[in-house]
């Protein structure tokens, strides 16, 4: 026990629950917007992928972080496009819109990277660029909390941002109001006025624009290179995320940190001998009684009534 | 219905054709010999017995993933659940391949049972849930997977690896759990023919039973079905036995028919693939087998064309992206379909 609490309340774990939680904040926020706008992007695994790619290699080519990272943003977000384009345009379900995605987000990676890097694996042969950490004057100066906030990777910040904008978004904004109404009931919205088509467009490229963020911070700042399938799984985290907070911009974000938590966690377990691949599921199974234990209540109201 | 069929025969067909298209164009941009690897694509999976052992080799596993997903399309739902449960039904399976001893061919029945029942335990959970409380299969059978995902890493890492190999596998499987080849001179197994049984299983259900019937009425008009006393909620649960069985028993499949140990160090990518098959076909239990071997036939080429030429095999994916999209996207040509239909009525 002493020697789980040593390796827990360090300022190193802590401050690597913030960095392990930034891409699922992002993706999760993604996820938060589409749904609510009645169009679930399951795309958000490859999204990232594509963006991560996307940001590892134009910051090699352009030797510059900051394009590389716009890149990352304006590849993830065309991808996203395309999304968009079929599933409003041309009627494609989209959820097999998303695993098309992924499919090609997973493969056309690699693709690429062979291209480039002449490299399966790892992108390592390119000198891509990482984005600065920032040191945020006098939070550093203080004592562990200086050493738990201070010094992340810029994108950490901009993380917590992404969140407070879609809640802003949703909450305060007429665009918010539109996303909920196309979202809540397709018909209505579109009797007053509001273009679901175009609502719809503009809530999948806004989660390509958080997940080209979360790609790229994958590789130019959780680590400075891009390596085959190295999302490992967060998109669908980050949907899970968003199921158990509720399609809500801040339950999503706490839910998101759990899972950060959890991820964290199974760290120190494993370095302990205790079995990481069974903690690791525990949010999953959270996420699942949750969402029963919602269903149910919704069926018992739905009953009574 | 001629013209129907005929409709989505051509659809089916022109998607299929773009996505060869795009091959071309993938490989005339990457390659400094296009027409040679053109030629390497599109010829040579058919030049050996070899390589066309492989195309049916890896085609036995979608086939199995797509009657799963076709069942559950069928029925309107979209669970993603074969992912975990190929995953799963793999590692219950290989249990049982590596600590049960029976006389011969006692033994795979058994591996398959386990692998079966496994199947239908996953997916009876994200089944249940709907059926009984309308909670979103999707996302249910989405966490089953990371479940299963994390469970059967347990399961490997504590309790089947074997410590004498450096890399993730298990203990080897007893030699008298592996399915046999049946065609010398390929590695073509025995799972080949399970799968067709699968699918002709699949096809007697759904067109000649009175359950099929439900299930076709369930996903084409839910509200019409449970006016005309169908009850909704059985078939839904039903649909995801048919299909946890049908996943499970061609997860432990491949493994017994391809591999001497448990060899997946992730979720193999199946379960999507499914999607993908049970499209191409329509949901059509014979189409899943044909639709299975054209995505063979592809991916062989591709490995051919990254082993003999210079475009990577991942190509493949690009592929695989556009084929689903375009054939969604022929909800698009539904409407005209539709109207055309209605036409060729009106003047009849």
């Amino acid at each position: 026990m002493n020697e789980f609490l040593g390796l827990v309340f360090t300022s190193d774990f802590l401050y690597s629950i913030l960095r392990v939680t930034t891409p699922l904040l992002f993706a999760a926020m993604a996820a938060v917007i589409s749904d609510v706008a009645g169009v679930p992007n399951i795309a958000l695994e490859g999204l990232m992928l594509i963006g991560a790619f996307a940001g590892m290699y134009f910051s090699y080519l352009t030797g510059s972080a900051f394009l590389g990272l716009l890149m990352a943003i304006a590849i993830a977000v065309g991808a996203a496009g395309v999304l968009a384009f079929f599933t409003l345009y041309y009627k494609t379900n989209i959820i097999l819109g998303g695993i098309a995605i992924n499919s090609l987000a997973s493969g056309g990676t690699i693709f690429f990277l062979y291209l480039t890097a002449n490299d399966k694996g790892t992108s390592v042969a390119l000198a891509s660029k990482v984005l600065p950490k920032v040191h945020i004057p006098l939070i550093k100066d203080i004592p562990i909390i200086g050493s738990v906030l201070s010094g992340h990777n810029v994108l950490t910040y901009v993380s917590i941002l992404a969140v407070v904008f879609t809640y802003l978004l949703l909450k305060r904004t007429s665009l918010g109001y539109h996303l909920r109404a196309v979202g809540e009931k397709k018909e209505a919205a579109e009797s007053v006025g509001i273009s679901v088509a175009k609502t719809q467009t503009t809530a999948l490229l806004l989660s390509g624009l958080m997940c080209g963020f979360g790609g790229a911070f994958m590789s130019m700042g959780y680590v400075s290179w891009f390596s085959r399938d190295m999302i490992s799984g967060r998109g669908w985290i980050a949907l899970a995320a968003e199921a158990m907070g509720m399609q809500t911009a801040l339950g999503s974000a706490a839910a998101s940190l759990l899972f950060g938590v959890a991820d964290a966690l199974s760290n120190v377990f494993a370095t302990m001998g205790l079995p990481s691949d069974l903690v690791k599921t525990i949010p999953y199974i959270a996420t699942l009684g949750g969402l029963t234990l919602f269903s149910v209540r919704t069926y018992k109201k739905v009953i009574k009534n | 219905m001629g013209r129907e069929k005929t409709f989505s025969i051509i659809r089916t067909a022109v998607s299929m054709m773009a996505a060869v298209l795009v091959a071309f164009v993938i490989i005339v941009l990457v390659s400094d010999q296009p027409l040679e690897s053109i030629k390497i694509f599109l010829l040579s999976p058919f030049s050996s017995l070899r390589y066309v052992g492989n195309i049916i080799e890896t085609a036995i596993p979608l086939i199995f993933s797509g009657l799963a997903m076709a069942v559950l399309f069928q029925t309107g739902l979209f669970n993603l659940g074969g992912e975990g449960v190929f995953f799963m039904a793999g590692i219950v399976g290989s249990m049982a391949a590596i600590w049960f001893d029976l006389p011969l061919l006692l033994l795979p029945f058994l591996c398959l049972l386990a692998g079966g029942i496994t199947g239908v335990g996953i997916m009876l959970v994200p089944g249940v849930l709907r059926a009984r409380y309308g909670a979103n299969e999707m996302v249910t059978s989405l966490m089953m997977n990371n479940i299963a995902y994390g469970v059967g890493c347990y399961i490997l890492n504590n309790i089947m690896r074997d410590p004498a190999v450096s890399s993730l596998v298990s203990y080897k499987y007893r030699s008298s759990s592996l399915l046999p080849t049946i065609i010398s001179g390929t590695r073509i197994h025995f799972g080949l023919i399970i799968a067709i049984l699968c699918a002709v299983f699949v096809y007697l259900f759904m067109y000649k039973t009175k359950g099929g019937y439900k299930l076709r009425a369930a996903g084409t008009n839910p509200e019409f079905a449970k006016y005309s006393g169908i009850n909704v909620k059985k078939v839904i649960v039903m649909v995801h036995v048919l299909a946890g069985a049908v996943a499970g028993i061609g997860g432990i499949v491949e493994c017994l028919g391809m591999h001497k140990r448990f060899e997946w160090s992730s979720l193999p990518g199946y379960g999507f693939d499914g999607a993908m098959i049970a499209m191409l076909a329509n949901n059509n239990p014979f189409g899943v087998i044909g639709a299975a071997l054209f995505v063979g036939y592809l991916r062989v080429g591709a490995d051919l064309v990254n082993r003999f030429a210079d475009v990577p095999t991942e190509m493949i994916a690009i592929l695989q992206s556009i084929i689903i999209l375009l054939i969604s996207a022929e909800k698009f040509l539904n409407k005209h379909k539709q109207r055309f239909i209605e036409r060729g009525v009106k003047y009849e």
